[in-house]
């Protein structure tokens, strides 16, 4: 179906009910429920930012996941391709339209560029030389660009910018064609309150997009040369094969995808700023297909909600919120237990992350989708496990 | 016809020379072993024909165009194939994998963007990478993947792979270092196979006389990086300067 085998369609159709149906899904518990206010995720900034994210960590994992080079800078392609998103709305209109294309294309041509002195090296150094890249990104961005990205105010848009294809009543936030992203509708279905975002519905289509070519590409002869690629590149050339543009198309590629997953961000909410360039946001997405699988279709994906979900649910949690739950017990054990946790939660988040993150790689190596896999086994079911274990985890 | 022409070829690293006035001239449709002691320059030699080396001087042509300067891909699209000491194989890919990627790259050249359509419809390079797979019997182990293999396994695999691409020079390194002797006694039979069904022009480096003896139609004798003497096995057995070669590093 659609070009697929079985196996890969069943995985796609998973994701694609997951995302169209995650303000459903990731609403378990009603809304006014404590339970709820902690840790329903289907409200819309969050779900942007799974969808987001999972379109990032597809495209890192085309370059990562087949290849094993290991970039270390691919948030300079977001933070490029969210610049380019908001001059779009800057000089053109509020249309998310051309920004997107924008995005993705300055992403490409830079993406090119770094790629092609990059891959002059491999293993830490290419890591090393990416990572370089990026930070000179930032760098720029935070100073020497000034006029480009407005410094550490950030990129946004103002009443006298030019927007020469603005019309007389056109609104005045993002847009397609006249759908605002951040119109919503509402359906409330006793306690419960499902919120249906425009914008979220955007990213999700082309979540779905991107995840479909990635499936495509993954069992494309393409792919199958990246993967050669990871596994013996003396032999590659000894068959004939230039490594070099394979490698090229991959981190384009992927790059792409970055620079997609930074104007969506800008089409959400139409400001940036050179922080998302950061390293540490380079590193995040290492770790998000680590956590996720690396190499595997679905994996970068659920590690992209994974993280997404604790830094927002996690860090949401305060000691108020703990002596809620553990009310029922005697004080002093409601005292002990809310200091044990409080260095865990609200800005500890990453500490939860960094034990989780040595958990799975030290137990579960092939990440999520290796710990899914896992339980599918002991309950007896068959092998095709890279599609389910999404079902336990709040990510699409 | 030769179809592989070195003339004059001088390497050397710092104060060694590694090759020195290398000539050597391998006939179309001839097994051509290149033996000598250890630090006679087999490698080194070999490096310089798939373009990993480049040497100070000297030409060094195949099929009339010279080799010098290219990359080992370009090299490697020109026809001539090369079988490594170690068997060089795409691990963590399955058989058919390892297969199915010369197969592409026969008929796709160094690189293609086809990042589109599945490998699974590609049904000329699939029905091509099979039918070789059922020469070298390995098409009951399509799926598994190539690291799981054992030493001998993997050798007609890599072979397989070099074979499914009909180089007009098969380069090997030699083949049956450090395998078991039913394995070395496959490889041979192999290699024999190879030559009576395909016709394919063989250099061998090998330092296992009784390979040597067995495959060889032309030998060329190696010592301190030149070539001392160039004949038919027979001729070399009894060849004064061979048994001083040899006999010289025997002793030690």
């Amino acid at each position: 179906m659609l070009g697929l085998n079985s196996r890969d369609f069943k995985l796609f159709i998973i994701v694609c009910i997951m995302a169209l149906a995650a303000p459903i899904l990731l609403n378990p518990f009603p809304t006014a429920s404590a339970l709820g206010e902690s840790f329903n995720a289907g409200y819309p900034a969050l779900m942007q930012r799974f969808v987001i994210f999972g379109i990032l960590a597809i495209g890192f994992n085309i370059l990562f996941g087949l290849t094993g080079y290991l970039s270390f800078g691919h948030a300079a392609f977001l933070g490029i391709g969210s610049y380019a998103a908001v001059w779009m709305f800057k000089l053109l209109s509020y249309n998310v339209v051309p920004a997107i294309i924008l995005a993705v294309i300055v992403a490409g041509l830079f993406s090119v560029v770094i790629g092609y002195v990059s891959l002059r090296r491999s293993g830490i150094y290419f890591s090393i030389l990416t990572l370089a890249f990026a930070q000179m990104a930032y760098q720029l961005a935070y100073s020497v660009f000034t006029p480009l990205t407005n410094g550490e105010t950030g990129l946004q848009v103002y009443n006298d910018d030019p927007q020469i294809l603005m019309g007389a009543g056109d609104p005045t936030v993002p847009h397609f064609f006249g759908i605002t992203m951040n119109g919503q509708t509402q359906i409330d279905v006793s306690g419960w309150s499902f919120v249906f975002q425009n914008g979220y519905y955007l990213a999700a289509i082309f979540l779905i997009a991107s995840f479909y070519l990635s499936i495509r590409i993954f069992r494309s002869p393409m792919g199958l040369m990246l993967r050669a690629i990871k596994s013996n590149q003396t032999r590659m050339s000894y068959v004939g094969l230039n490594t070099k543009p394979y490698m090229l198309a991959a981190f384009v590629i992927s790059g792409m995808y970055a620079g997609l997953a930074g104007g969506l961000l800008a089409a959400m909410d139409p400001l940036t700023g050179a922080e998302r360039m950061f390293w540490t946001a380079s590193g995040e997405i290492v770790v998000m297909s680590v956590l996720g699988g690396v190499g595997t279709l679905i994996g970068p994906v659920l590690g992209a909600g994974l993280i997404k979900y604790l830094e927002n649910i996690v860090s949401k949690i305060n000691d108020s919120v703990l002596h809620n739950w553990f009310s029922f017990m005697p004080d002093f054990m409601d005292n002990f237990m809310v200091t044990l946790i409080h260095p865990f939660i609200g800005k500890g988040w990453h500490l939860t992350l960094g034990l989780l993150f040595m958990a799975v790689i030290i137990f579960l190596p092939g990440g999520l989708v290796q710990g899914g896999q896992k339980i599918m086994a002991k309950f007896g079911r068959n092998k095709n496990t890279d599609a389910k274990d999404g079902a336990d985890t709040p990510a699409e | 016809m030769s179809i592989l022409e070195v003339k004059g070829v001088n390497k050397r690293f710092g104060g060694l020379q590694a090759l020195g006035d290398v000539n050597l001239s391998v006939q179309e449709n001839t097994v051509h072993a290149i033996i000598g002691p250890n630090g006679a320059g087999k490698s080194t030699l070999l490096n310089v024909l798939v373009g990993k080396l480049i040497p100070d001087s000297g030409s060094v042509m195949f099929d009339g165009q010279s080799v010098l300067g290219r990359k080992p891909h370009e090299i490697a699209q020109m026809g001539i194939s090369r079988v490594f000491q170690t068997p060089e194989i795409f691990a963590d890919l399955s058989v058919m994998e390892n297969v199915l990627i010369p197969c592409f790259a026969k008929r796709d050249g160094a690189f293609k963007l086809h990042g589109i359509e599945s490998v699974s419809t590609e049904a000329g390079i699939v029905e091509q990478a099979e039918k070789m797979l059922d020469e070298v019997n390995m098409l009951d182990k399509r799926n598994m993947t190539a690291s799981a293999m054992s030493r001998g396994d993997k050798r007609r695999l890599e072979m397989a792979m070099c074979l499914v691409q009909e180089p007009r020079l098969l380069l090997l390194d030699e083949p049956t270092a450090g395998m078991a002797r039913a394995d070395t006694e496959n490889t041979i039979q192999l290699l024999k196979d190879i030559r009576t069904q395909r016709g394919i022009t063989m250099a061998i480096i090998e330092h296992d006389m009784n390979v040597v003896f067995s495959l060889a139609e032309r030998i060329t004798v190696l010592a301190q990086g030149t070539p001392l003497v160039e004949d038919t096995p027979d001729k070399i057995k009894d060849h004064p300067k061979v048994r001083e070669a040899y006999l010289g590093e025997a002793q030690v």
